[in-house]
């Protein structure tokens, strides 16, 4: 240890929300001029954590200091006053004024804007090169890409003399190429000295950009480690408590006859805008399709026209027999009849009804099936053996079937749906974001239960925006951008690179690219869907 | 939701509203140089110190029976139905047409007939803006409010121009024909050789009211519809997933509503005042709200609530005859209740809510999930992959 005192200092934070201890006795010390990674599974307490250093949360127990002296922080102007910048997973943006409004927003000085206006554009100009951000100060927000804006976040941390910047899951939102230029901008603020803390709970981020890791679990830090001195594997132990297999273990797959055949597919939305404008698409029994993609690029929309619930034009063939893409024979319980099980993009908003209790939630859709009711009455008994039965079989914690859904956490929510749809033994499964905001343990779990499906001879289409889980899972991965396929490569012979071109839209794959030329083919198209999600 | 046990959420909660709103009231009774005590001795003895003063009580609280559980339903599929009023003046406009024009052989199927034509009324008045919600996105509360103007001028219309007995000054309906004539109370207990009131205005009514809560909570409970309407009120995305018809279960949700409310016709109509008059449904469809939202929505609630809104109809209605407090601060009173146990239910919770944490921190730890050792030994993995 040198003799410079850390950037900043956490001694024995504590902080319960009624019976939860969110975070218990926490203490970091984090050197100026690093980065700083905190990793750990959802629901360990990062965020707490960040939202006490940040002042929206007051700490039960504990000192924070800041270069040395001990610093109260009771709201979040006193944390940019001690020069602590915040670029949060959802970027606080107002989309219709210039880069330049909104770095100044709540920073102006003086009654009329025009002073700080112009002091701003000359600091940010400097600023901007400084650091290689690479930013349009009158351009509108609506109108850059995502990796831009959160750039736009950066600098105005900047702006407001940010030493220490806290990003919180910054790449969720990113293509490959967008995270890379995220680390460079990262590395540079490091080498002009600046202090950075990531959270995340990608292992492959903490290995590649941080100097130092700290692994939360279940509200206490478990280690604080030196990054070159540990390993992805160790990692994920420290974080889930136990051993973890990081990679899938399936063998090839034997492809079967066509189960799902879509051609020419094509869905409008409610304002006229076109969202998917001709998928061809073809998935066989005993294999997974991968749709990878930038989040808004027409996923979704896939999901919800085969899932039923909304209308598109063009052909889909389930097992030879055309499927109904509107009308009254296109909804829910139709597909569900035909062999189609959904598990959707956001469990909380539509797969689970979160304030019904566990096994009203194991029948969700399938509500009207015989053995579940007796005459004009469901059966209830009936209900919940089968749930109990599921949640024993999915591991599903606590296996309480009274407990309602908000209660339990995003795994063990996952798993609920995952036992609902499955069990179902369905043709062909359409699976969205499957661990999205579960923790590895569970991650693991569900991984094997969709090659378990797999290896039934089900089709089986996975929606993502997790490229590695797309690599891992898949036989055959198809890349959508705008509302298209922009090819489709087998697994085991394509790679992130090339597909992080592709879900750019740029199918010319075996060429250089530049940065600008990904961003600014993401913000003609994709950019603007992905910031509705 | 969870942080508080449930007898604190379904009694606590409104008795602690009640109890302010009525230290409120006293207050404003004092304000005006009565005696408070002596104000709630008379209400208490007026609406349930003698069986009239009980029959009065029961009679209006089958009223709110009826638009409580109206309201109540509609709120499980999300629907705001403030027109409970209009929905059961149309309703009494259906008794009163079955009554007149029908000769019925007996009471028992004139109340079976006239009940399904006041139902019919009703839905029909509720299915209106439910097809305008479900259809064209036309705010349900917006349309309701406005159907009850309607209902009203209607009705006006009906009885000043079609209804009216000729040579009658009076814009009512002529009076029903004895065969219709539901029994009261005092009809039904005598053979059981209990005296009840003559003059009081509860009748059969009362037995289709709690026969309506039961049937309620059989459907929104134990159905597959009141399963979909529950599904739908809680979140319209995850019932689009589930292939819930959004357009079907808002009707069919309106119309069930709306039927409720026109049931309440049966009670007023037909088993008090025996024929159709103007106004004949005196705010009971807006009761009907504050009974649903104190009773969270659940029919035993709404019995309750109803029969805690019946006693303060009848108490006011003493108050107003024997004291010199007037008649509008009764209804300030009344007022107070349905402010505190219905608008205000968050100011009595939240504290409460905070309350109940504060004593949970210091005793052991409760299983949340959280707070539950996650990984483990999986035993059931190597099943759940068959």
């Amino acid at each position: 240890m040198t003799d410079t005192a850390p950037a900043i200092e956490l001694k024995g934070i504590s902080k319960a929300f009624g019976p939860v201890q969110a975070n218990k006795d926490i203490s970091i010390r984090v050197m100026p001029g690093t980065i700083h990674g905190i990793i750990g599974e959802n629901g360990a307490g990062k965020s707490t954590l960040m939202s006490i250093l940040y002042g929206f949360y007051k700490a039960d127990a504990g000192e924070i200091f800041i270069a040395g002296r001990k610093t109260d922080i009771p709201d979040s102007q006193a944390a940019i006053a001690a020069g602590i910048g915040m670029v949060f997973q959802h970027f606080k943006l107002v989309e219709n004024f210039t880069v330049l409004e909104n770095i100044i927003l709540g920073a102006e000085d003086g009654r009329l804007l025009k002073p700080s206006l112009s002091k701003a554009r000359k600091s940010l100009i400097s600023l901007s090169e400084d650091y290689g951000l690479n930013v349009d100060p009158d351009a509108l927000i609506q109108d850059i890409g995502v990796g831009m804006q959160q750039r736009v976040e950066i600098l105005k941390a900047l702006y407001r003399q940010a030493d220490i910047l806290i990003l919180d899951e910054p790449t969720g939102v990113l293509t490959p190429a967008e995270a890379d230029q995220l680390f460079r901008i990262l590395g540079r603020l490091r080498s002009e000295g600046k202090t950075i803390i990531l959270i995340t709970h990608k292992l492959r981020e903490i290995m590649e950009i941080t100097d130092t890791v700290s692994v939360m679990r279940r509200g206490q830090m478990t280690a604080t480690v030196k990054t070159a001195e540990t390993s992805p594997q160790e990692l994920a132990e420290l974080m889930v408590g136990r051993k973890v297999l990081l990679r899938v273990n399936k063998e090839p797959a034997t492809p079967g006859d066509v189960i799902l055949d879509v051609r020419g597919l094509r869905v409008v939305d409610d304002k006229g805008v076109e969202r998917l404008r001709g998928i061809d698409l073809q998935i066989r029994a005993g294999e997974v399709l991968g749709l990878a993609g930038v989040a808004g690029n027409g996923q979704s929309e896939l999901l919800e026209v085969l899932g039923g619930y909304a209308d598109g034009t063009g052909s889909v063939m389930l097992n030879g027999t055309p499927l109904d893409l509107s009308g009254k024979k296109s909804d829910g319980q139709s597909r569900r009849a035909r062999g189609v099980a959904h598990v959707p993009e956001d469990r909380q908003r539509e797969g689970l009804i979160m304030d019904f209790q566990a096994w009203e939630n194991n029948v969700f859709g399938y509500h009207h099936d015989d053995r579940f009711n007796s005459g004009l009455l469901m059966d209830h008994a009936a209900i919940r053996a089968d749930a109990e039965d599921k949640m024993a079989r999915f591991d599903v914690r606590p296996p309480d079937p009274t407990l309602a859904a908000k209660n339990f956490s995003g795994g063990n929510q996952q798993k609920i749906v995952l036992a609902r749809e499955i069990e179902r033994n369905p043709d062909l499964l359409l699976i969205g974001q499957p661990t999205r905001g579960v923790d590895i343990g569970a991650i693991e779990f569900i991984h094997e239960q969709i090659i378990a499906l797999r290896d039934q001879g089900k089709a089986i289409l996975l929606v993502s925006v997790e490229l590695e889980e797309i690599l891992a899972l898949s036989d055959r991965i198809a890349v959508m951008f705008d509302g298209q396929i922009m090819g489709e490569r087998a697994a085991d012979q394509t790679d992130e690179k090339e597909l992080g071109l592709l879900m750019a839209g740029i199918t010319d794959t075996e060429n250089e690219h530049s940065v600008a030329e990904v961003e600014a083919n993401l913000a003609r198209a994709g950019g603007d869907a992905r910031k509705e999600v | 939701m969870d942080v508080m046990p449930k007898w604190a959420e379904v009694i606590l909660v409104p008795l602690i509203s009640l109890l302010l709103a009525a230290i409120l009231s006293a207050l404003v009774i004092l304000s005006i140089g009565e005696d408070p005590i002596a104000a709630v001795n008379l209400m208490v003895k007026g609406a349930l110190g003698s069986t009239y003063g009980w029959g009065y009580t029961l009679y209006y609280a089958t009223n709110f029976i009826f638009t409580g559980l109206a309201v109540a339903v509609a709120f499980h599929a999300r629907l705001f139905n403030i027109g409970g009023e209009g929905q059961a003046m149309l309703g009494g406009l259906g008794v009163a047409l079955a009554a007149l024009y029908i000769p019925w052989p007996h009471w028992t199927l004139a109340l079976i007939g006239a009940g399904t034509m006041a139902a019919l009324f009703g839905a029909v008045w509720a299915a209106i803006p439910g097809w305008l919600q479900a259809k064209r996105g036309s705010h349900v509360v917006i349309t309701t409010i406005m159907f009850n103007f309607i209902a009203a001028a209607l009705l006006n219309y009906v009885l000043v121009n079609v209804m009216r007995p000729p040579g009658s000054m009076d814009p009512a309906s002529a009076r029903f024909p004895e065969a219709v004539h539901l029994p009261t109370l005092h009809e039904l207990l005598a053979p059981l050789g209990i005296a009840f009131s003559k003059s009081a205005p509860a009748n059969v009514s009362l037995l289709v009211a709690v026969a309506a809560c039961v049937v309620v909570w059989l459907l929104i409970w134990r159905t597959r519809l009141g399963y979909e309407i529950r599904a739908y009120g809680h979140s319209q995305p995850a019932a689009k997933y589930a292939g819930i018809s959004p357009v079907r279960i808002t009707m069919v949700t309106m119309i069930i509503s709306g039927a409720l409310a026109g049931l309440m016709a049966i009670n007023n109509v037909m088993g008090e005042s025996e024929r159709l008059v103007l106004n004949a449904t005196e705010g009971a469809g807006f009761i009907g709200i504050a009974v649903a939202l104190m009773g969270r929505s659940h029919p035993v609630g709404v019995f309750f609530a109803a029969l805690l809104f019946g006693f303060l109809y009848q108490g006011g209605a003493e108050l107003a005859l024997w004291t010199s407090i007037p008649r509008e601060l009764i209804v300030v009173i009344q007022a107070l209740v349905i402010l505190f146990t219905g608008a205000l239910d968050n100011m009595v919770r939240m504290p409460l809510e905070r309350l109940f944490l504060m004593f949970r921190r210091p005793g052991p730890p409760s299983p949340t999930p959280e707070t539950e050792p996650k990984p483990g030994p999986r035993s059931a993995q190597s099943e759940s992959a068959e």
